[in-house]
């Protein structure tokens, strides 16, 4: 079962609609999801799924950058992860890299500058953010655009993170992430 | 959270507002009239009947006019939408955006420079299920624009029910058209939704159409008790 975390703040009722939505119906067509806000993920949640998606927010919500705390579980669930947006700048500043301002707006061009599960080569993405993220010497970058980095991965954990929006253009970018780690195709 | 909707009149901007108005305070209704029949940020026919429909809301109505000429009609509705957040305080923009990241993305950068949320209740919905919702929430939706293969002027002025719904899916498998119009291929006007106080009566209408490009353009309308 897959957890996509809300990581919208509830000052805008509206963001579950336009950034958790997209990605659970994008899940669903794969396995079964289940969402929960993040204020309200507990170990019992946590240990009854297999992988994790982080939702977006909207450019407003920045939130979660100053309730870094409530990710601590981020370090230690052992279960794949992928951050979006928001999600990727939430585990970039848990795991001690920092975000500055970056905005990006639009179909933006990124390219891939290591081999992943995830994409290759050169292609459009929808971004929407004010803020990019600088990830700590454990993450790789994946890829960037012209302003900053837009996707990374954790050196030794299966821990990923996407600063686009796959759910808007790319979301064969969350199916390559949930069909890399279904269960029958680890065994 | 008080809200103003970017509100051209048609499915989308209407039912986005009913969803805002689900959770927030809609405060005002935007709207473009935009010179530019082409405009691919502002839906033209009918817009004159937003004045109706924003009486039918008991909604002011923020109007503004716009040549709409690509990215200059984005100062327009930037003026627009300060004027709102002036005149009404609101905090965010509600838009009826589906899929299209031309308009989404332009509206995020206007809203973005002007501090508010952008608000995009129906964003990546299923088309379908939208047309669904409206019918069954009891909106009376006429199609009031076609400008795609093979869309003639026998659709003009045609109700979207359930039948049109089948229709408008068939056309999309066969000809691969958005079956909302969310490519532009259809534009619609509400005549009544669940909030609309009133209803609108088309007193006088004519259809303008040429092979596969036709509007229904309504002349004269009033509004009469639900």
């Amino acid at each position: 079962m897959i957890l996509v975390v809300d990581m919208n703040s509830a000052e805008n009722p509206f963001g579950f609609y336009e950034f958790v939505l997209p990605i659970v119906s994008i899940a669903e067509e794969l396995e079964k999801c289940t969402v929960k806000h993040y204020l309200k993920v507990n170990e019992k949640i946590l240990d009854s799924c297999d992988k994790i998606i982080l939702s977006g927010s909207a450019l407003k919500n920045t939130v979660t950058f100053s309730q870094t705390a409530r990710f601590t579980w981020l370090k230690d669930c052992g279960k794949p992860v992928l951050g979006i947006c928001a999600g990727m700048q939430t585990i970039g500043l848990v795991f001690g890299g920092r975000v500055e301002k970056c905005s990006e707006i639009g179909m933006t061009e990124i390219t891939a500058s290591k081999e992943n599960i995830l994409f290759s080569s050169t292609f459009k993405v929808y971004a929407l953010h004010n803020y990019a993220l600088v990830p700590s010497a454990e993450f790789e970058v994946l890829a960037e655009s012209a302003n900053c980095v837009h996707a990374m991965k954790h050196k030794h954990k299966d821990v990923y993170g996407v600063l686009f929006h796959p759910e808007v253009r790319n979301k064969e970018v969350v199916e390559r992430f949930i069909g890399a780690f279904q269960l029958n195709r680890r065994i | 959270m008080k809200l103003g909707v970017l509100f051209s009149g048609g499915k989308d901007s209407t039912l986005a507002l009913h969803k805002a108005a689900e959770k927030a305070e809609v405060v005002c209704l935007i709207t473009l009239v935009s010179e530019n029949k082409e405009s691919f940020m502002f839906h033209t026919p009918n817009i004159d009947v937003t004045a109706l429909q924003a009486e039918a809301l008991c909604l002011p109505l923020v109007r503004k006019a716009t040549a709409g000429k690509p990215e200059e009609e984005l100062k327009d509705l930037d003026a627009a939408i300060a004027q709102a957040v002036k005149d009404f305080e609101i905090v965010g923009v509600v838009t009826g955006a589906v899929e299209s990241v031309y308009q989404a993305a332009r509206i995020q950068q206007i809203c973005n420079r002007l501090g508010v949320w952008c608000v995009n209740p129906l964003w990546k919905r299923n088309q379908k299920a939208l047309l669904e919702e409206t019918v069954a929430e009891g909106y009376s939706t006429i199609i009031s624009g076609v400008f795609a293969y093979p869309l003639d002027k026998e659709w003009l002025g045609k109700q979207i029910d359930e039948d049109m719904i089948k229709k408008l899916v068939a056309l999309s498998e066969e000809y691969g058209l958005s079956p909302s119009g969310e490519g532009g291929e259809i534009e619609t006007t509400v005549l009544d939704a669940p909030l609309f106080k009133k209803k609108i009566k088309v007193l006088d209408s004519e259809v303008e159409a040429q092979g596969n490009s036709g509007v229904f353009r309504i002349k004269q309308a009033r509004l009469t008790e639900k």
